[in-house]
This record gives structure tokens, sequence and C-alpha cells, in this order.
């Protein structure tokens, strides 16, 4: 899974995705997993980061988790390559 | 190494919008305490959901309201409405700062004379009264409130057998100037129903008329109204005087003024259009004043509010149980405090605010409660903080109604406390048990 390339993502959280033209906002939380993802790291690796470096429990973490990317896909912005 | 707060991930879309005349959503003021006790510490002492009275801010309206009417007529009395609260607690709280009782059945009855309050400060009204609750009534000196004819007769019956001349007031419904009138109450003042009651009554000669009653209406917002009603019930008053020869000792003009919730499909907020307790006072004294009565023979003023006087000393504590998504993707979010224990979110959109710090980012929110039942929606639009299970809410202004009209429906009623004015928490009400519900019930035979 992986965020589509042509998508662009600026440093304060702006998204742009030129082939719907649609923009969004991120927070931070959603820009460093949505930077993990441009990194090619996996599901789990992702959870163990945001649990060691945030007051979150991983089932509660996992949730969000899913919850945040079901968004990625419904918006058209990620790939299963 | 401390690990940082955390915020779940969100992305929101951007959606470019012409200029409004309506700016963007208000930054909500986390509310972490209530009068100096902080809300985590009531939530861990007390349970979820929880129910919290403000003795600081229920004196303080009472006191409020009694200055903006006694400033501007000489005798005036408060007498608490029992069916917008009637936790003991609350009731003997007004009863301290000095409100009679005004109750609309025998259990009210009941609950008067328990908090103490002597039979001649007990406003009698509500259409259902029995021949017991009459006869109580009669006995302990209670001022009762005739509503219907039939009323009236057994009232006359009661006073024959008990040989003692009941104190009563005649309820009036009238036109105040609203789209829509209240004429379920009592008899009509424009058709002359009221009129010939009284004059029937005196006929009679079983009853001592002390006073005119009336209820316009529910969260006026328009003075006028209630201008229009004291007027009129101050010409009934002065007209029984000079015709049938009595000296009424009361107009009661009920309850009815609105608090600082919004209704539902209000444009402007409740805080921005309710009127307060100076415009009531105003418009009603200055309507009494237009009627030539000598200042001597001004009745005493009977005020019946509850609404506006309690429901923003009330808070409804919650905490979110779940987060998802309908099929559109909008954020739906499950709270354990539903329609059950907040009946009033049927008419108002209540105000909520988050229990802990949080940062810039809100969304878009439809806030439900637990209860297994599609109606079971608290919020259908509510812009909130990103909440995780086991944040928690504040819902305001829920002191009016609700600890009343409750449902024990799927699940227990929840404790109910009071902060006092030393910053001391006591219980109200107990938390409901299995055993409280079950007690109740008997096995088949």
């Amino acid at each position: 899974m992986k965020v589509n390339s042509d998508i662009a993502i600026s440093q304060s959280g702006y998204v742009f995705n030129p082939q719907t033209g649609e923009s969004f906002s991120l927070n931070p939380t959603a820009i460093e997993v949505i930077r993990m993802l441009q990194d090619g790291k996996r599901r789990e690796e992702i959870v163990e980061e945001i649990t060691s470096r945030y007051e979150v429990s991983q089932s509660a973490f996992l949730c969000d988790l899913d919850d945040f990317l079901d968004m990625l896909h419904q918006y058209d912005m990620l790939t299963n390559e | 190494m401390e690990k940082r707060r955390y915020e779940r991930p969100l992305i929101k879309p951007i959606k470019a919008m012409l200029p409004g005349k309506v700016g963007t959503d208000a930054y909500l003021s986390p509310v972490l305490d209530i009068d100096g006790v902080p809300i985590e510490r009531l939530m861990r002492e007390y349970g979820s959901p929880l129910f919290v009275f403000s003795e600081e801010k229920l004196r303080s309206n009472i006191q409020s309201a009694k200055r903006a009417f006694s400033t501007r007529y000489p005798n005036v009395q408060f007498a608490w409405s029992y069916k917008t609260n009637y936790l003991d607690g609350i009731c003997q709280l007004f009863h301290d700062e000095g409100s009679w009782a005004e109750v609309v059945s025998g259990f009210e009855f009941d609950k008067a004379l328990q908090n103490g309050v002597p039979g001649s400060q007990i406003l009698f009204n509500g259409p259902s009264k029995s021949k017991a609750d009459l006869l109580k009534a009669v006995q302990k000196g209670a001022f009762i409130h005739i509503d219907n004819l039939d009323e009236l007769y057994l009232l006359s019956e009661v006073a024959d057998e008990c040989g003692e001349r009941p104190k009563v007031a005649l309820r009036v419904n009238l036109d105040a100037g609203l789209s829509q009138q209240w004429d379920r109450f009592g008899f009509n003042y424009e058709n002359g129903q009221a009129w010939e009651t009284l004059c029937k009554m005196e006929r009679m000669g079983k009853f001592d008329l002390k006073g005119l009653h009336c209820h316009i209406g529910t969260f006026i917002l328009t003075t006028k109204a209630y201008a229009m009603a004291a007027e009129k019930m101050a010409r009934l008053a002065l007209r029984v005087s000079q015709e049938l020869n009595v000296r009424l000792e009361y107009i009661d003009l009920g309850g009815g003024f609105a608090s600082h919730n919004t209704l539902k499909a209000s444009y402007l907020g409740g805080p921005d259009i309710s009127p307060s307790f100076d415009d009531y006072a105003e418009a009603i004294t200055s309507a009494i004043y237009k009627v030539p009565m000598k200042a001597s023979e001004l009745p005493m003023l009977v005020l019946e509010t509850g609404r506006a006087l309690v429901d923003d000393a009330g808070y409804l504590l919650s905490t979110v149980l779940s987060n998802k998504r309908s099929a559109a993707g909008r954020r739906y979010t499950v709270i354990d405090a539903g329609v059950n224990l907040l009946f009033t979110s049927f008419w108002y959109d209540h105000k909520i605010s988050p229990a802990q710090p949080y940062s810039k980012y809100f969304e878009d929110v439809t806030l439900f409660g637990p209860l297994c039942m599609n109606i079971d929606m608290i919020r259908e639009y509510v812009c909130l903080p990103l909440l995780n299970r086991g944040d928690h809410l504040v819902i305001h202004n829920v002191g009016a109604y609700n600890v009343t009209q409750w449902m024990q429906f799927i699940t227990l009623r929840p404790n109910v406390v009071l902060v006092d004015r030393k910053g001391s928490v006591s219980l109200l009400r107990n938390a409901e048990t299995l055993q409280d519900v079950k007690g109740k019930e008997m096995p088949i035979k």
C-alpha cells in the first residue's frame, strides 16, 4: 500500500491530488503517517513508531489508522502496489 | 523519553466557498472544571455519565430574578416549578432562597410537603387533581388553581364534606399575541368563560377566591406576550374587585421564561436572543402599572419560572464510547449519554464542550447516544475536536426537565451531584441499580 506518486504534500499538511483536482488538509499525526507510507513502511511499522512516540495504546491507534487509511482510499490517494 | 499527546490522524477536504456573512466556527473553550472541581475528578469519583449542578449558579439565578422584579414591583413571590426539576436538593435550595412550591400533581404536592414547605406556600396547578389530592390541599391550606368545571364541582363536594372553605385561584387562558395560543389550561379570558366562572364561584359561596393564574406558553422569547398577559390579568383582577367586591391577593403569571438554550432550527443562538430577567420584569411590571389600581391595592405578583432558573446550572458529563463513519464518510461519534437522559435534545441544540485540551483541528460530527435506537441522536451537526474513545464531553444547559423527564430505558440512570459554594461535591441522587428496577416486578404465579 503506497500513496499515489503524483499526490503533492506540503510540509504544513496541504495536500493536492492532481488527478481529481481536490485539496485536503492534514493534521500533524496524519502528516507523519503519510510520510511513513511514502517511505514504504508497512502497517505494523507505522503502529510501532506512532505508539512509541505518542500516548496512545496499540488498539486505539489501530482503530484510528484503519479509519485514516480507509479515508485515503475513499479519496483515491492510495495504490496497492 | 516522555511520550507526546496523541491526536488521531485527520484528513479533511478543503472546500472553496463564497464568502458569507456567517463566520467560521467559534473557538470552543475546553471546560476542565465546574466551579473549580475538575471534570476528571468528578467522573472518576461518580462515574459517567454524570449530572452535575452548580449551587453558585442556582443561587445567583434566583437572586438575579428576584432583584429584577422586586426593584420594579412592591410585592413579588417566586414559586419553584417542581416539574422542571424536583430533586429534593434542588427544590430545597430554591425554598431556602424564599421560593414557594408550584406543584401539578399529588406526587409533587407530597414532595413539597416533605421538603418542609407549609401548605400555605404551595400553589396547586395542573389539570389532574384527584378528590384525595383536593382534600389534602384544602386541609393543608394550599392555594388550589381551578383548571376546569369538573374540578370546580369536585372541589365543591370536598368543601361540603370537610366543612372548610378552600383557598382558590382561577386558571385563565388568554390571547397574548403569540402565533399559538395556549388554551388548554383554565378558562378563556376573551370569550368571557373566565369571568362567568369567577361569578359562578362567588355565587356558590364556598370558596375563598385569592387570585388569578395564567400560563401563556413555554420558552417565550418575546416579552410583549407577557406584557399583554399581565395587563389582561390586572384588568380582570380590577374588575373582580369592582364588580364582585373581592380584593384578590395575587396574580400569577406562570412560567415560560426562556433559558439560554438554542432551539433547533433557530437562526441565532439562545444567548443572543433570550430576554434577560430585567427584560421580562420591565415588560410585566410596566403593563400592570397601566391598570388604574391604587398602590395599596396592587396584588402580589407570583412567578413560576423554572427553566430560566435551573437550565444553565445543570451539566451532563459524558464519555466517548466509539467513533465510526457514515456511508457517506461523515464522522459519527457515540457517547454514553443518550436521549434516555437528555430528553431536551429533541428540541434543543445543546452546547457541547470538550473536557480536555485539544488542538486547532476540528471535524463535523453527528453525536449519538448509547441506545440501540435510531432516534438516539444528541446533535445532528456539531463541530468538535478530534475525539477518541475515553475522552470526555460537557453538555450544557441541561438543568431543566431532564432529571424529571428522563427514562429508565435500556440502561440505568446515573448519579446526580451538586457542587456547593465551598467546592464540595455531594450526591443529590444515587445511580440506579438493577434491583431498583427489578424490585418493583412481581413473579408470575
